[in-house]
């Protein structure tokens, strides 16, 4: 076995020293009824090459959307990332190391956290940001519990119904044994659900997401207001993070807490994870941060040192008592994140998100002609919701048979939402031979 | 004439009038080493003797203090919540946590007095 | 070690590096991007007014930048980690090569199934193993990581009580336990109550039998546990907490000294999550991400979040994604998407590299590895508990008494060794703990050298050298940090660190 260095020689050396006549003395205290007489009823071990073929050949059976004009979003969006993230992100140092429980040898990944701690607060206009949460579905039901330590006598809080489906389920099932009740909006088809008529005394904070499932974008200002006034947070989740290099941040809107999901930045869809969140608040805020958290010291020679900080709030010290009982978080994708968004800086970022939003535009002129598609959005970034004269899944299934990737149908995420609508995102990725590729498709298709 | 007691919990508790100021002893800020944070109890709140007062953070530790009797809180330190390390340097003085109407002075009765206490800590060791 | 001074503070190879907010310039960019001018848009009242305060660098800059933060870490790709729970064994590249294959690394996670069939045949590939392994009848894939399966498996109880008109409040976990256990526990609504221990290392059976009544909704429990011993009543233990109507979660995190021994399924357990980053050798990159499946029951399976892949057929694979139909008793779902797709292609691979008897393998040499360090230094360092262990060995500081060294010093003395400590100051039950699990992939040769090291560490505490234990260490790129000072004044951002100056 290629990863296994003891030799025979070694095994029956290191039992001699121990006293023991083989491994099974250290298994004594197994019951005896349950300890396993044979292999498991699995294959035998394999060279790299066998590995490699079965799992390649599993990799075959899949249309990669390098090979399909990819219109999909929908909260995982397809972007380029530069030769370099990935060569970094995988040098031995950031790949296979622990968490930063020893700082002195552990410096490359705290100063990266705390450049990416930055990072996030600076594109979210927030004051902190932690090191990381799992994703953005996750991070967003962390943000409502977090809100309801912050507003303690508080019981209830409000969910927009633009929050993606799968952001609302990951948050009813996260709080749902926590005694926190949350009131659920209907799924905003229309856009003007009233969420300030929804914040009443009780309500700890109120959750959207901007731009929120349909692709919509909103200035929250007055909502940001209304719910300052009734003493509630505003909480805002961030699907596509590319859009914060266009869109005024949450943070100069008033938001209170900000979660996003970071996959857009250096991460790859990897049909759906690992993802980064991203989570940012106010510095007043940080005791009920979830997570980790990095800081700036100096060591005995007074340099100037990274370090995890603030642990008392975590599951390892404070236990049932902690903020949350994250203990892993998504270090890797933060660092890659991190090396993507040093490469884009201001202009990089803010020319990425101007792109993005041309190619949706120009997408949405061109589906908009089309008999049988309703654009329906006023507003967006690099996503958009269409209305089309047939049922969506339908049409997606059809389009995939052109070799085409349309689509996400809104039913995928939410059985109870209208058949026929599909969001379509365009990025950098899309060119305009694709466009007219899924033009031309749809029309044979909606015919 | 002013009272002063301690709890097994290593609370101190001192008395004026009706008045209790609460906070954690000598011996307790050196277990617990540099302390960095303070969480305090909102003033008003109803305390029962025992119950969960505040929490005293260290660098790789939390710990609950208890209020050592009973009564509503009139006042807390607020200075400790930017200087936390006043609990260090002075647990006895400017280090106290918070104070407390007294609800049943009786309580008293069941706490150590000074020397009592110094005993009781080094039989701890 | 010289304290020759340099005029940057540089020392060879290892360079003061500064922080990329400290090195942009306008202009500079690492990316080449067409200078877009969009003349109307569609973001009504909500584009960007102001500068975000982003750098600007070059490729270069970035590339170097990032490949001197590397050489500040420890990895287990240059060292022996021996960090006991933390499992840190050797990474095979071809796992990471396999996660980034076209068609698996670049799939969208909504693509229409019949695009992803490949992607479900993984996925229900993986499971078959993870339940072959476990002899367990279910498994839910999509936890993030060991704590998000720890929710899973909790709620999955909750759920199961709450369906049989049951409101049991209580839930049991050892003194010993991880802190994400009663950390889970709280999260889904219970109370904790601590189970205590034998001066063994072990649960006390009878105390365990006095905590149990019909308010116990069930226990966590971590086998091999903490204290790096197999529990020899676990399954009466299971028996009894069945019997007063309560389920056994068990902590998955110490799987690797298990595979192929026995199965959790043969010990009574109901559910229990498989830290993919560690037993099936996922890098932890840093302290994530990771992926923690949950084995299930017969009796907790139908209360599994969803998603899930069934097979409906030779090759034929669909997902359930709602929690309706054949789902309608899922508490929920805990992610967006799948799970940790990456994540299961490289266990995959780890897996079917092993195969059934490479598994096995693992598992005993693990174990080996760790009994022969425990039996090489028990005469000069302080067992735990007596006998032999499972995969890690625990120590206590009782050797350290009246040396002034402390177990952190030892920490900090084996980082100027060369070595990555050992886990310290956990579980909590013994004092000044050092959790020494070395994994099944190192040699013997360098089990040795650490053997050497330690006796070396230990004889030089004993010979009164204290101050070179406080000093230590002193061969980092960093010496000792100022915790405290972070932690009472926290600068998290690079803004705060200017405003602070």
């Amino acid at each position: 076995m290629r990863y296994l260095p003891l030799t025979d020689a070694d095994r029956r050396l290191m039992l001699e020293r121990i006293g023991a006549d083989s491994v099974d003395a250290f298994y004594e205290n197994v019951p005896e009824e349950a300890r396993l007489k044979g292999l498991l009823d699995l294959p035998a071990h394999q060279g790299e090459m066998a590995v490699e073929a079965a799992i390649g050949a599993m990799a075959s059976r899949n249309l990669s959307p390098a090979e399909a004009p990819c219109f999909l979003g929908a909260g995982a969006y397809r972007h380029h990332v530069p030769a370099s993230v990935d060569h970094l992100i995988q040098r031995s140092e950031f790949l296979t190391s622990y968490t930063p429980y020893q700082p002195e040898i552990s410096q490359g990944t705290l100063q990266y956290l705390f450049e990416f701690q930055t990072q996030v607060a600076a594109i979210t206009g927030m004051e902190v940001a932690n090191a990381s949460m799992y994703d953005g579905a996750t991070a967003t039901a962390e943000a409502v519990l977090m809100a309801h330590r912050i507003g303690r006598r508080r019981s209830r809080s409000v969910v927009s119904g633009g929050l993606h489906p799968h952001y609302r389920e990951v948050v009813r099932t996260t709080v749902q044994y926590s005694g926190v009740d949350v009131d659920f909006c209907p799924l905003d088809e229309s856009g003007d659900e009233d969420l300030i008529a929804a914040i009443g005394e009780d309500t700890a904070c109120v959750v959207v997401q901007n731009p929120d499932v349909f692709g919509r974008v909103r200035d929250l200002t007055a909502l940001a207001d209304a719910c300052h006034a009734a003493g509630a947070l505003l909480v805002v989740a961030v699907g596509e993070v590319v859009s914060l290099g266009l869109m005024t941040p949450p943070g100069e809107m008033g938001a209170d807490i900000v979660v996003a999901e970071g996959q857009s930045l250096g991460v790859p869809l990897s049909f759906g994870g690992p993802y980064v969140g991203l989570m940012a608040t106010r510095k007043k805020y940080i005791r009920q941060l979830p997570g980790r958290l990095c800081g700036v010291t100096t060591d005995m020679e007074g340099r100037r040192s990274f370090v995890l900080t603030l642990s008392a709030r975590e599951q390892h010290i404070r236990r049932e008592k902690a903020t949350s009982n994250i203990c892993t978080n998504s270090g890797l994708c933060a660092l890659a994140f991190c090396i993507h968004l040093t490469l884009l800086g201001e202009e990089g970022f803010a020319r990425l998100a101007r792109i993005n939003h041309a190619r949706a535009m120009t997408l949405a002129g061109k589906l908009a002609a089309i008999d049988g598609v309703e654009v329906l959005n006023d507003t967006y970034f690099n996503e958009f919701t269409l209305r089309l004269s047939r049922p969506a899944e339908a049409v997606v299934e059809e389009l995939a048979e052109r070799g085409i990737l349309g689509g996400v149908p809104l039913v995928r995420l939410d059985p109870a939402a209208d058949a026929g609508l599909l969001l379509v995102a365009a990025t950098e990725t899309v060119s305009d031979e694709d466009m007219d590729r899924l033009s031309a498709a749809l029309k044979e298709v909606l015919a | 004439m002013s009272v002063l007691k301690f709890s097994e919990d290593h609370e101190w508790v001192a008395v004026e009038g009706d008045i209790a100021t609460v906070g954690i002893s000598e011996y307790a800020q050196s277990q617990l080493g540099d302390i960095v944070f303070v969480e305090l109890p909102e003033v008003g709140k109803q305390l029962a003797q025992g119950d969960e007062a505040a929490v005293v953070e260290s660098v790789k530790a939390a710990s609950e203090v208890y209020t050592p009797v009973s009564g509503e809180v009139t006042e807390v330190n607020t200075e400790l919540e930017d200087n936390a390390a006043l609990v260090n340097e002075s647990p006895m003085i400017k280090g106290w946590f918070f104070k407390m109407r007294l609800s049943d002075p009786k309580e008293l009765e069941g706490l150590m007095d000074e020397s009592a206490y110094e005993a009781y800590v080094e039989g701890l060791d | 070690m010289s304290a020759k001074q340099t005029l940057m503070g540089h020392r060879g190879l290892d360079r003061e590096e500064k922080l990329i907010f400290e090195m942009g310039a306008e202009g500079r960019s690492g990316v080449d991007l067409p200078a877009t001018e969009l003349n109307e848009d569609c973001l009504g009242a909500a584009g960007r007014r102001g500068r975000i305060g982003l750098p600007g660098l070059s490729e270069p800059q970035v590339v170097r930048h990032f490949v001197r933060l590397s050489r500040k870490n420890y990895a287990i790709d240059n060292g022996f980690y021996p960090l006991g729970s933390c499992t840190m064994k050797h990474n095979p590249r071809l796992n990471e090569k396999l996660a980034r294959l076209p068609g698996l690394g670049d799939l969208h996670p909504l693509q229409p199934q019949s695009t992803v069939q490949g992607a479900l045949e993984l996925i229900d590939v993986l499971a078959h193993w993870l339940k072959t392994i476990t002899g367990m009848p279910a498994v839910a894939m999509s936890p993030a990581a060991g704590a998000h399966g720890e929710l899973c498996g909790v709620m999955a109880i909750r759920a199961a009580h709450e369906a049989a008109g049951e409101t049991r409040s209580t839930i049991l976990v050892p003194e010993s336990a991880h802190g994400t256990n009663p950390a889970t526990a709280a999260m889904c609504g219970f109370k904790v109550v601590a189970i205590p221990a034998t001066d063994q290392g072990l649960v006390d059976l009878s105390a365990f039998e006095a905590l149990l009544n019909d308010d116990v909704a069930g226990m966590m429990l971590t086998n091999p546990n903490t204290c790096g011993l197999f529990e020899p009543d676990i399954k009466r233990m299971a028996d009894m907490l069945h019997e007063a109507g309560g389920y056994f979660y068990c902590d998955g995190a110490n799987l690797n000294a298990i595979l192929g021994r026995t199965r959790p399924g043969d010990l009574g357990v109901d559910a229990m999550h498989i830290n993919l980053h560690k037993t099936f050798s996922t890098p932890h990159g840093g302290g994530g991400p990771g992926s923690g499946p949950v084995v299930f029951s017969e009796a907790l399976a139908p209360f599994a979040p969803v998603p899930w892949v069934v097979c409906e057929g030779e090759g034929v694979y669909r997902l359930i994604e709602h929690v309706n139909g054949e789902a309608d008793k899922s508490f929920g779902r805990l992610k967006s998407f799948h799970g940790q797709m990456g994540m299961f292609i490289r266990a995959l691979a780890y897996m079917m590299s092993h195969g059934a008897d490479g598994l096995r393998q693992v598992a005993e040499d693990a174990v080996l590895n760790a009994n022969y360090i425990l039996a090489n230094l028990k005469d000069v360092m302080s067992q735990a508990f007596p006998g032999t262990c499972m995969h890690e060995a625990l120590f206590t500081d009782e050797f350290l008494k009246g040396t002034g060294v402390t177990t952190l010093d030892i920490a900090k003395a084996l980082i100027d060794e060369g070595i990555h400590p050992m886990t310290v100051y956990f579980p909590l039950v013994v004092h000044g703990a050092m959790l020494i699990e070395p994994t099944e992939t190192e040699t013997r040769e360098e089990l040795d050298e650490f053997i050497a090291i330690m006796r070396h560490l230990v004889e030089r505490a004993k010979a009164g050298d204290e101050q070179m234990f406080h000093d230590a260490p002193e061969l980092t790129p960093r010496r000792r940090l100022d915790e405290t000072a972070a932690a009472r004044k926290p600068v998290l951002t690079y803004a705060e660190l200017e405003a602070a100056q």
